[in-house]
């Protein structure tokens, strides 16, 4: 069933202003896909159909994009989407244990949703958090260093409305919904909640600093694209005491 | 002497608020851009070349040699594009560059743009990692009310808008042009070069394609001076770069070094290899460079010096594995990866891949023969250099590297009708 008008008239302002952001109008589609997954959870023939109607595309043109990439579902999928990376060393250190089991907790395979509709399962490549390996992701936060029993917990605590927060993330887990709002362009106001790090990614800094480790001290002026003063710079340290 | 672990990029990430406007200018952030637009743009070019730093996404071509292949004095626009889209197996720099440090991949970028007369940048970021997208579009959002970007930046005259965009889960489009197939709203799959992006790239406007910690490299060298940069490292393989450590090792993590830092002395940093295990196998520069052994513990991760080992230092993605790791196993996982991952534009990478997984597969569960291997080995020859872009290329060395260094393995198998391996001996929590 096509889109109400009124959802039809919010999802226009939407996707007008994302297309404004190109400078070719096709770019705007995987964004626009994105916010059709917000509205309905997926993407539909109806949301298929509105990208197509809002780029002077055909709906087959736009089914061949929305088949090439794996974030676009096309059926619904919980509320909570957990992505347990198999990937080589997260799959060695864990993850296909721990796939495992979420299978046979939650009695779901991969891609398919809890009867409560609160969590679907799915194995993931490389999520690039491989230091927190084995990693789950969840509407696409970070859950760094699960474990079996820490997984379960996490779709135990999803199931049941818990509050759970990402290990590198904001405050507030997003649905699964909210989180296709943001990739479409829509930040909430989570943006500077978390930390700036997780603690493997400062474990060199850490040993640099104990040591008084640092990059060199820029050259003298002479050199010519050098420093004519030695701030210490979005990268450059200067600071050569241990702190 | 450079001191072994050198922070640049990274040195700030342990501000808790390095991540906002006010955060990165305390640490000396936004001296870059300023000193950048009172350059002219061939100063810039010249900087970065002679910095000699060399593409951080794995190719290792020369950054400002690629700046400068952009046309000068013609009348079309020109594009930035930041390849955000870090999914290599093993790869973790990229992501968390742009968590902590948004705003240093934002100066870089406008300082990329200013150089070879770009208007607009986009940053291609995977889109499986939502804190980082918040993350960097908030720091877009706060440079340009701090006039960083938009309409005559510091009152420079330049012009730029920096877009986010949000990819949607295909590993295809870290190539650099299904990233631009991608850009443009269509599936991933990667174009024919010559025309490279310089001349026909985003929208078949000349474009510069380059990695996020290749921009963000950008800043503290204009900064601090080609010589500066130069100074660290090794002759051809110049500067500092991100090493990830993970696997099987005491405390995985981040570290920035010059490159040219051994395994032995990473792993002297990070405590070695977990509790009363020895190294097995290891990746220089992720799972598409193949893997290396105990023998390269003492090897230069440079450039020229993991290649010359027949590997590759790739994206400094170094993955290890301990002696309770099934060689085969691991293999076939990579190598699931890459078929996935295919895109299926061309044959030798579609069907080779396919064949690729379902022989690995035979021999990890105890069914496969020497000829097996022989065929594995005839199959990543097809595919070699055969293969339309570099995924099918990089999907054989995993393969062809476990061969050569582990035969007896994949044979072993055979022999004993299955994995010989304990999959539960690998985890993380096996260690009683």
């Amino acid at each position: 069933m096509p889109f109400s008008d009124q959802v039809r008239a919010r999802l226009d302002a939407d996707a007008d202003h994302i297309i404004g952001l190109y400078p070719g109008s096709r770019s705007a589609l995987l964004p626009l896909l994105h916010l059709v997954q917000s509205e309905e959870g997926y993407v539909s023939e109806d949301g298929i159909g509105y990208c197509a109607g809002k780029l002077g595309l055909t709906e087959t043109e736009v089914t061949g994009v929305v088949s090439f990439y794996t974030m676009y579902k096309r059926r619904p999928v919980g509320k909570y989407h957990v992505g347990v990376c198999t990937n080589t060393v997260c799959g060695v250190l864990g993850g296909n244990q721990i796939l495992a089991e979420l299978h046979e907790h939650l009695g779901v395979d991969d891609d398919e949703t809890t009867p409560d509709g609160q969590v679907s399962l799915e194995h993931l490549e490389c999520n690039a958090a491989c230091e927190y390996a084995p990693v789950v992701m969840v509407n696409w936060e970070f859950f760094d260093n699960m474990t079996p029993q820490s997984a379960r917990q996490l779709t135990d605590d999803l199931r049941a409305g818990n509050q759970v927060a990402p290990t590198r993330g904001p405050g507030r887990l997003v649905t699964w919904r909210e989180a296709a709002r943001i990739l479409a362009g829509f930040n909430d106001d989570q943006a500077t909640d978390g930390p700036a790090a997780g603690p493997a990614d400062l474990v060199g800094l850490k040993i640099a600093n104990e040591h008084g480790w640092t990059a060199p001290e820029p050259g003298p002026p002479g050199d010519k694209a050098a420093g004519d003063q030695a701030p210490a710079a979005a990268g450059g340290q200067t600071n050569k005491e241990p702190r | 002497m450079t001191d072994t672990l050198t922070p640049v990029l990274t040195a700030h990430w342990d501000q808790p608020d390095i991540f906002t406007l006010d955060g990165y200018r305390r640490a000396g952030g936004y001296q870059a851009l300023p000193k950048a637009l009172g350059m002219a743009r061939d100063e810039v070019i010249g900087a970065v070349k002679n910095s000699g730093l060399r593409g951080r996404g794995g190719a290792g071509f020369p950054t400002g040699v690629k700046w400068g292949f952009l046309p000068q004095g013609d009348t079309k626009p020109h594009f930035l594009v930041i390849n955000a889209d870090e999914s290599e197996p093993g790869a973790c720099k990229d992501i968390p560059l742009m968590m902590a440090t948004p705003h240093t991949l934002v100066e870089g970028a406008a300082i990329a743009s200013y150089a070879i007369g770009a208007s607009h940048a986009f940053i291609y970021v995977r889109g499986e990692v939502l804190h980082v997208i918040r993350r960097l579009r908030h720091a877009v959002q706060e440079a340009y009310a701090a006039g960083y970007l938009g309409r005559n930046i510091l009152g420079s005259g330049f012009d730029l808008d920096v877009i986010v965009h949000a990819g949607a889960g295909a590993y295809i489009c870290g190539e650099e042009t299904a990233l631009l197939d991608s850009l443009e709203g269509k599936r991933g799959l990667p174009r024919n070069k010559p025309p490279f992006p310089a001349v026909a790239g985003v929208y078949a406007l000349p474009t510069n394609v380059n990695n996020v910690e290749s921009i963000a490299s950008a800043v503290p060298i204009i900064l601090n001076g080609a010589d500066w940069f130069a100074g660290m490292g090794t002759e051809k393989s110049k500067g500092c770069g991100i090493f990830n450590l993970s696997g099987h090792v005491t405390v995985p993590g981040t570290y920035e070094a010059p490159l040219g830092i051994t395994l032995r002395e990473l792993l002297d940093l990070s405590g070695g290899m977990r509790g009363g295990h020895r190294l097995k196998f290891w990746t220089a520069g992720g799972s598409s460079a193949g893997i290396l052994t105990d023998q390269h513990l003492d090897m230069p991760m440079d450039f020229e010096s993991v290649a010359a080992a027949g590997s590759g230092l790739g994206t400094r993605s170094v993955m290890i594995f301990d002696e309770t790791t099934c060689v085969v196993g691991a293999v076939l996982r990579w190598t699931e990866f890459y078929q996935h991952e295919s895109c299926g534009k061309c044959t030798p990478c579609r069907e080779g891949t396919f064949w690729l997984v379902r022989i690995l597969d035979r021999l990890e569960h105890g069914q496969g023969t020497d000829e097996d291997i022989s065929k594995l080995l005839d199959i990543c020859d097809n595919i070699t250099g055969r293969a339309f872009c570099a995924l099918g290329d990089s999907a054989t060395p995993p393969i062809t590297s476990a061969v050569k260094y582990f035969r007896d393995e994949f044979m072993q198998h055979h022999k004993e009708g299955g994995c010989p391996f304990d999959p539960v001996a690998t985890t993380a929590w096996s260690e009683s």
